[in-house]
């Protein structure tokens, strides 16, 4: 019932909004939860596992109940908390865990199997048959339990990522964390201060108080201005601190634009931020706590400063007659708040024997609540005095326990928190998170007046830490009361007692883990699940391990809490993941014939991050194979242009980079001449083949070292720990030129009149044998010629700088096209370079030698390389290894796969018999049948034996013919010629 | 004969004007990579201070004169762009060519930094990041070489095969900055 008067609401701005299909209205500055319960809406969802009514429990972000799903469609975003969901035009919430409505659910039946549902009966019921765990159990479970769930679809709402940097960062905005905030701030520090409401103030903002001589709300608002209008603070309101990282680092998440009635285009709807702090003070508050007893988690039932904070900031009456329970002053403030808004008050029962009360309320010193009674919502009390039991018809019961300082954040790297016998509490270890400052009720101090001081203090040693002198700020005046309570956890009555509302976790549950001897606090969360889920038990642990603690004789203390980690609320996988969906996962490397490759219609493939042709279609063409099988006699018959760029290319030079390159190579490279190339296998330390490329001497002492595409980056970095590492004595530089360079292969037996046309001068035959650089001018540019070959044929890669690389690249293909053949993609490029028996990481997976590759004669005997000592050890050196071969079938032309297994022709073709696995296939329409690679026990000892060749997974099985990896050309000629 | 056009790397792409913010491809500049051989870097930098006006700076730290502008890309790693390395640098230092290998853009206007700071971890605060700052770091999955070149100018570089995701991550960020000007 929304009151007359009061809050801070905008009572000029009415805000319509949609609850479970119908049409609601609230104000500006409500959340979901008090406009529903301003239209008095008293069951906004149902229960985790019984499907119990439930009803609004708190008014801030540990809402263990009023959980809905937001939006529809792709988007949709479940288990947000009505507490924390400001409404604006166009929100459309919807109740979870319920059909047809939250009002009337047809699961409620499981409620009244209650008695054979709690903790531990799915793990003794559902053991058998264990093929039933995945296929059946778990998804009824799952329709039946639960709460809201996500669309499947793909989501394209924006959400960002970002960083922030600050001197001190300040967690919270109540009184602690303002006070902290502008002592820093006035002292010249970088301040961020980041709290998780719409509204800074914390509790400052749901009480009705005064603060420096005016309204709490009044002096948090003006603070919070007056923070904002200094150009070294930056306030993030709606900005979760949800994680401690080592080294000052802090995760956020701040709410940007879901909460709006239009939302600009590009705004993203959460922000997740990496915050690195020199200094944090944690002013984090304190969530109150409930007290357990029978129905407890009836509609109605709630926290007593959430009570106040509906009265004080939305002007709203949480019930139109209030009982008031607790064990501490509030619910003295509780019942005060009621009477000055006009709520009735039907009862306050304050369970300390001695205390007064100058109310004009019925009042119950030294008496609890055992029970309430109502099943849509509570109807009444029932109250336990010195003098008996009395029934007190009530609509809400307003609760206080007590508080827990909000320790959270100061366990995320291990700290353990301790206990405050005067609080009956946690509260932090002193020094839980290095540079992490606790302060206020986050450290336990809950007079407004102390948490002022406290902040102040919290900045101040900051500060000092900080190196920056300490201004004077004043304090302001606030109310100073003492904080004295009796402990009271569990009130046995009438029904069963909730402790987590969220997992439907009942004092009964826990000590039924403590009689299956799950007595460890930890096996106490996993046996009865209290603790899990969204709300991690913010308002239920503490209660939980008090029942624990007296059900296993213990005390609190040594029961200990479990462990708390990151996030401190939910936060959306989407935000973290943000800018990484589709194709944001990775950067797209484009060479700089991409446009015009894409333009001829070739399918683009990925290679590591590199986009390459596939194949370029031509008219009348159905499949790739036409395609790659007509590119292949282009570069067999006439002359074909592709893009190499991709390659990595490593420009090397140095006094000592000769030396160098014999240390990196199993080969001599410091003999090589300028002008001349040579291929070279580099190996790991551990004797394994690591890439293999060429290397051509630019100049005296300058090389230029081509990598595979995939290896690119790992033999750059290879090079740099050699260099850094290994051989710091060496005078030795190098630096990646991948991308200056655009490099297109010209292959096939018209490669020299292609470019004997295109050169500004041609080639001198005599000058430019096979293994050749130098340099050359294309079209008046200086460019560098590579006579070097990948696909057996006579063929030069031509490398300009990448400017000119679209240019060329068409250039090229017009006049290879001239010649009869033109651009060809990867799949010829593979089909070719198998025909040939060269190697790509197909090979080089990381688990074969040169010896396994048959290029022991690569590996020097004359010199030290990296690997050398590893690759000679004898297991490495066995001729039964496997060892790579050729493989073509025999007979009729039958399809190879590669990831096939090979078997002796007679054998059974199971894993004992295996015999090794075929790496790379191809159909060569050179040849006219299909080619493998592959790795064979005995290897190059069996050309000519027959194998049995086997894909389980395609089920192929045929008979192969080992043979050498070289299928065309064995001599080179064609490559010389 | 025909001739071979020059592509430059973001070409179609920028710039591009968000809110108040301008992402632009500064002309084509020649750029040269320095790593001077050992024990000569105090050669090399005299040489080329000589020439143009820039000497090597310290680690994460550029300098500028007139059009040139040296820039610390690494250990023992320098970037000269906007001059020519002058006559007898080769002797002191490997040299490479590094004209064509990397998109560069200009992101001009207030909330640059903001930008910024939604691919970037470095700490772009003006006092930690002052105009004449040049480092190493990355733009979201990217790594790259970020200059402060102006109060509200950052140049930013990236390996050229990268420039689409660059100017799209750029673009995607600095829509949400103005968009958040918006609300």
């Amino acid at each position: 019932m929304r009151l007359g008067q009061g809050g801070l609401i905008d009572r000029d701005a009415p805000v319509s909004f949609r609850f479970d299909g119908h049409v609601y209205s609230g104000f500006r500055g409500d959340t979901l939860a008090s406009a529903l319960m301003a239209n008095g809406i008293r069951v906004v969802g149902r229960s985790f596992k019984y499907h119990r009514p439930r009803g609004i429990f708190s008014a801030g972000s540990e809402e263990p109940n009023a959980l809905v799903t937001l939006g529809r469609g792709a988007g949709q975003e479940p288990n947000a908390r009505a507490t924390m969901v400001e409404i604006h035009e166009g929100l459309e919430a919807r109740a979870q865990n319920c059909w047809p409505s939250a009002q009337w659910d047809v699961m409620e039946v499981n409620d009244l199997f209650a008695p054979f549902l709690g903790a531990g009966f799915y793990y003794k019921t559902f053991m058998w048959p264990k093929k039933f765990w995945e296929k059946v159990y778990e998804p009824a479970i799952r329709r039946a339990a639960g709460m809201g769930s996500l669309s499947g679809e793909h989501n394209g709402d924006l959400y960002e990522k970002a960083y922030a940097h600050c001197d001190l960062l300040v967690i919270g905005a109540g009184p602690a964390g303002l006070m902290a905030a502008l002592v820093a701030a006035e002292a010249g520090a970088d301040v961020i201060l980041a709290d998780e409401d719409a509204l800074p103030g914390g509790r400052l903002n749901g009480e009705r108080m005064e603060v420096g001589g005016q309204s709490a709300q009044g002096w948090a608002a003006e603070t919070v201005a007056r923070l904002e209008a200094m150009p070294n603070v930056r306030v993030m309101r709606r900005t979760t601190v949800t994680g401690v990282y080592d080294q000052g680092s802090f995760g956020a998440v701040e709410r940007v634009g879901g909460h709006l009635d239009r939302r600009p285009e590009g705004l993203p709807l959460e922000c997740f931020w990496r915050i690195a702090a020199k200094r944090a003070v944690l002013a984090a508050g304190a969530i109150e706590r409930p007290v357990a007893f029978g129905r407890n988690d009836r509609p109605g039932v709630m926290l007593a400063s959430a009570v106040r904070t509906y009265v004080n900031r939305y002007g709203v009456a949480p019930g139109r007659r209030v009982a008031v329970f607790g064990n501490n002053d509030d619910a003295h403030r509780t019942a005060a708040d009621l009477l000055a808004a006009g709520v009735h008050v039907a009862a306050l029962i304050d369970a300390r024997p001695e205390a007064r009360c100058d109310l004009s309320v019925p009042f119950y010193p030294g008496a609890v609540v055992s029970s309430v009674s109502g099943r849509m919502g509570v109807e009444a009390v029932r109250v336990e005095t010195g003098a008996g039991t009395q029934r007190i018809g009530a609509d809400c019961l307003a609760v206080s326990g007590g508080w827990n300082p909000n320790v959270h954040l100061t366990c995320h790297l291990n700290g353990r928190p301790v206990w405050d016998d005067g609080i009956a509490s946690f509260v932090p270890a002193a020094g839980a998170v290095p540079g992490l400052i606790p302060a206020g009720a986050a450290k336990g101090i809950f007079a407004t007046s102390g948490c002022l001081a406290d902040g102040a203090r919290a900045a101040g040693e900051a500060l000092q830490a900080l190196g920056i002198a300490t201004g004077t700020v004043e304090m302001p005046e606030a109310e100073d009361a003492a904080y004295s309570l009796r402990p009271v956890w569990h009130v046995p009555g009438k029904g069963r007692a909730w402790l987590d509302l969220q997992n439907d976790v009942t004092v009964k549950d826990v000590k039924a883990a403590a009689q299956e001897n799950f007595r460890s606090v930890e096996h106490m969360k996993r046996f009865t699940t209290q603790g899990m889920a969204p709300d991690q038990g913010k308002t239920s642990n503490i209660a939980a391990l008090a029942v624990l603690a007296d059900a296993t004789g213990r005390g609190i203390p040594q029961t200990g809490t479990t462990t708390y980690r990151p996030p401190y609320s939910p936060v959306a996988i989407a935000a973290m993941g943000a800018g990484a969906q589709g194709a944001g996962f990775a950067p797209q490397r484009k060479t700089t014939s991409h446009a015009a490759s894409v333009a001829m219609g070739a399918p683009m493939i990925e290679a590591g991050l590199w986009y390459r042709p596939s194949y370029f279609p031509a008219p009348g063409e159905e499949t790739w194979r036409q395609s790659c099988d007509r590119e292949v006699g282009w570069v067999r018959n006439a002359v074909g242009v592709s893009d190499v760029s991709t390659l990595g290319k490593i420009d090397i030079q140095g006094p000592d980079a000769g030396a160098f390159l014999d240390f990196v190579y199993t080969g001599t490279f410091s003999t090589l001449k300028p002008g001349r190339v040579r291929y070279g296998m580099m190996l790991r330390e551990d004797g394994h083949v690591m890439d293999d490329g060429t290397t051509a001497c630019l100049a005296p002492d300058h090389y230029l070292m081509t990598t595979t595409t995939a290896a690119a980056g790992l033999v750059m970095r290879h090079l740099e720990f050699v260099a850094q590492v290994l051989k710091p004595e060496y005078d030795v530089q190098m630096v990646s030129v991948t991308e200056q360079w655009a490099q297109f292969a010209v292959a096939g037996p018209k490669s020299r009149e292609l470019l004997d046309g295109l050169l500004d001068a041609p080639l001198e035959p005599a000058a430019w044998p096979f293994m050749a650089c130098g340099d050359v001018s294309v079209m008046g540019v200086a460019a560098r010629l590579f006579r070097i070959s990948f696909s057996g044929e006579h063929a030069y890669e031509i490398a300009v700088p990448a400017r000119y690389g679209e240019s060329l690249f068409r250039e090229l293909v017009a006049r290879a096209e001239g010649l009869g053949g033109g651009a060809y993609g990867m799949e010829a490029l593979n089909v070719m370079r198998l025909e040939k028996g060269l190697l790509t990481h197909a090979e080089l997976h990381g688990r074969t030698t040169g010896f396994d590759l048959g290029m022991t004669g690569m590996m020097s005997s004359k010199k030290d390389y990296i690997g050398r000592a590893a690759a000679t050890r004898e297991g490495l050196l066995d001729s039964e290894r496997e060892r790579l071969v050729g493989l073509k079938p025999v007979g009729a032309v039958k399809q190879l796969t590669a990831g096939a297994h090979l078997f002796a022709e007679d054998a059974e073709p199971v894993r004992e018999n295996d015999e090794g696995y075929v790496t790379s296939v191809g159909y060569s329409p050179t040849l006219g049948h299909f080619i493998a690679l592959g790795f064979l026990k005995g290897g190059p000892d069996r050309y000519g034996e027959r194998v049995r060749f086997v894909d389980h997974l395609r089920g192929i099985d045929t008979i192969c013919e080992v043979c050498p990896p070289c299928f065309f050309d064995p001599e080179g000629e064609r490559v010389r010629g | 004969m025909a001739e071979l056009v020059a592509t430059s790397p973001a070409k179609g792409l920028l710039p591009v004007t968000i809110g108040g913010l301008t992402l632009s491809e500064p002309a084509h500049a020649m750029m040269t990579g320095i790593s001077p051989h050992t024990g000569e870097v105090a050669q090399a930098s005299a040489l080329l201070k000589q020439a143009t006006g820039c000497d090597l700076p310290a680690p994460n730290r550029l300098t500028r004169s007139g059009d040139a502008m040296a820039l610390w890309t690494g250990r023992n790693r320098w970037m000269l762009i906007g001059a020519p390395a002058p006559e007898g640098l080769a002797e002191t230092a490997a040299l490479t060519d590094q004209s064509d290998a990397w998109v560069a853009v200009t992101i001009e206007g207030p909330g640059a930094a903001l930008v910024l700071a939604r691919l970037c971890p470095l700490d772009l605060r003006d006092t930690a990041f002052p105009e004449g700052t040049a480092t190493r770091s990355e733009i979201f999955h990217m790594q790259a070489i970020i200059a402060r070149t102006g109060p509200a100018s950052f140049l930013v570089l990236t390996f050229r095969s990268m420039a689409g995701t660059l100017v799209h991550d750029l673009t995607t960020a600095a829509r949400a900055v103005a968009a958040r000007a918006e609300v």
